[in-house]
Order: structure tokens, then sequence, then C-alpha cells
């Protein structure tokens, strides 16, 4: 535990502003969206991963578990959402998306 | 020696995942997240957790960032059409990233962080059983319940994932079992 805690967290942080930055900037191709909020939650596991290491209690590596277990849910309903929608509409264009006028 | 170690680590994590946010091809945004999911198996590794850091590998890259890069082969985008109005959202996005980045950092910068001793059979520093075998003790135990719901939310994930892609096209030759068992 030579790794001081506080460099865990600056660099969770630093990972999950950037993809806040890669929803807001990437307006154009909806598959990058779906890789930032990847990134988002793995900025989310790398902060499980090491407050379980400082405390040295192993329940935060579990919930990395049910963490990674969520995300590959949503990665592939996401990425379904999307095949059928370039299907209908013939592109991934995020400003085609507008359908329900939102 | 760590510390340097963890320090190119996060560096090369923050440019590559820069770089995944602001590639124009996204088969390159793909393979710069895999360069970033590698990267922080490497340090899981640093804190003890061997375990996830080898399911990272396989769950994030063997299965989801393949998962990707199939969409993306599969889908025909046209790239020099992708990049037009990146400059219309990017004060608000600035806006947003930099107040989120700077109250995080600051309540960080501002905490410090009481070191509890917990009971010694949820110590993960003992050496004498492997992080693999502490995990499995209590995943299937104490959160079985999560795990068995855990389960069920991949069943639906799956189920929903078929459900949404299937479709009829006209034309292709089906075997319809209720009028085959009906033929005279």
């Amino acid at each position: 535990m030579d790794i001081p805690i506080n460099y865990y967290l600056y660099l969770s942080i630093t990972i999950f502003t950037i993809g806040i930055l890669g929803v807001f900037l990437n307006r154009k191709n909806l598959i990058v969206l779906l890789m930032s909020i990847e990134l988002i939650l793995l900025s989310a596991n790398i902060n499980l991963v090491s407050f379980s290491n400082y405390y040295k209690d192993i329940t935060g590596q579990i919930f990395v578990l049910f963490t990674l277990s969520v995300s590959a849910a949503e990665a592939a309903v996401g990425l379904a959402i999307i095949v059928i929608f370039f299907r209908k509409k013939d592109s991934i264009h995020i400003d085609d998306i507008n359908t329900l006028k939102g | 020696m760590n510390t340097i170690l963890f320090f190119i680590l996060s560096i090369i994590i923050i440019i590559s995942s820069f770089l995944v946010i602001i590639s124009k091809n996204p088969i390159h945004s793909v393979l710069f997240l895999i360069l970033v999911f590698f990267n922080s198996a490497i340090l899981f590794l640093f804190s003890n957790a061997e375990f996830l850091a080898m399911v990272l590998l396989i769950v994030y890259i063997g299965a989801v960032a393949v998962l990707f890069l199939f969409v993306v082969m599969m889908l025909d985008i046209n790239i020099t059409k992708l990049r037009q109005s990146l400059l219309n959202y990017l004060p608000i996005g600035i806006l947003i990233g930099s107040i989120i980045f700077l109250e995080l950092f600051y309540v960080v910068s501002k905490s410090n962080f009481i070191f509890i001793e917990k009971n010694i059979i949820e110590n993960i520093s003992n050496q004498a059983i492997n992080n693999t075998k502490i995990i499995g003790n209590f995943l299937y135990t104490d959160y079985f319940l999560l795990f068995q719901l855990s389960g069920l939310i991949l069943l639906v994930a799956m189920i929903g994932a078929i459900l949404l892609t299937l479709r009829k096209r006209l034309g292709t030759k089906k075997q319809n079992i209720y009028k085959q068992i009906l033929k005279k």
C-alpha cells in the first residue's frame, strides 16, 4: 500500500470527467457515447477497488463484479438498440434521433 | 518504483481515454478503449485485486470491446460526415466538465481518510489464502442473492438483445411446425 489513495481518486475523477466530456462533446456518433459511459463505469470501478485495498475489505471488489455484469448488460442492450436504429434510419447520427421530439 | 509505474500507467490511461472521445474513426476509439482497460487491469493488480484484474481483461476486453468492434464494423458509418458540429456543444461541455472536475478535485483534496482496522476474517492482506478464494467465500454466502440477481440481469439483457435485433425477413424459408404436424 505504498501508493496513496488520493492518487487513485485523482485518476478516477479525471477519467470520470473525460467520460462526461465525451457524452457532451460527442454529438455525432452513438457508439462513442456508449464508450464514454463505459469509461465512467471504469472510474467507479477504480474507486471501489482502491478503497477495498485501503480498508482491507473485500466488499468493494465484490461490488465491482456486480458493476461489471451490469455494464456488460448495458453494452449489449445499447448496441442492440443502435443496430435496430441503424436498420431503420440508416445512420447513427445523434441529431437523427428525434422521433420522440424531445 | 511503484509510484513511478503508477504515474506512467495513469498518464497512459488519461491520454488514451482522451483519444477515445476525440478520435475521428470509431475503430480507433475502440482500440484506445482496449488500451484503457488493459492499463486499468494492471492498476487493479497494484491494488491486490488479482481476480478482478483478470475478470476485467476477460469481460471488458474479451467481450464488451469485441462487441463494440463488431458493431462498428457491421454498421456502415460515414466518417467524414461525423465531424460537423463538434464545436456547437464545446462551451457547455467545457463548462459542465470543469465544474464537475473542480468540485470532485476540491472534495478529494480536502478529505482525509481514517484507516479503520476491520475484523481479521475480512482482512484481505492475509496472504495465506488468495484473493479469489476470499471473493468466492463472500460472494457465495453473504452476497448470494445479489449474485443471483446479477445473473437475472444478464438473462434479461440477453433476451432483450435477441428480441430487439430479431426480424422476420420476406423470402427466407422457415419451418412452420404447426403446419407440418397438421399436414395430412
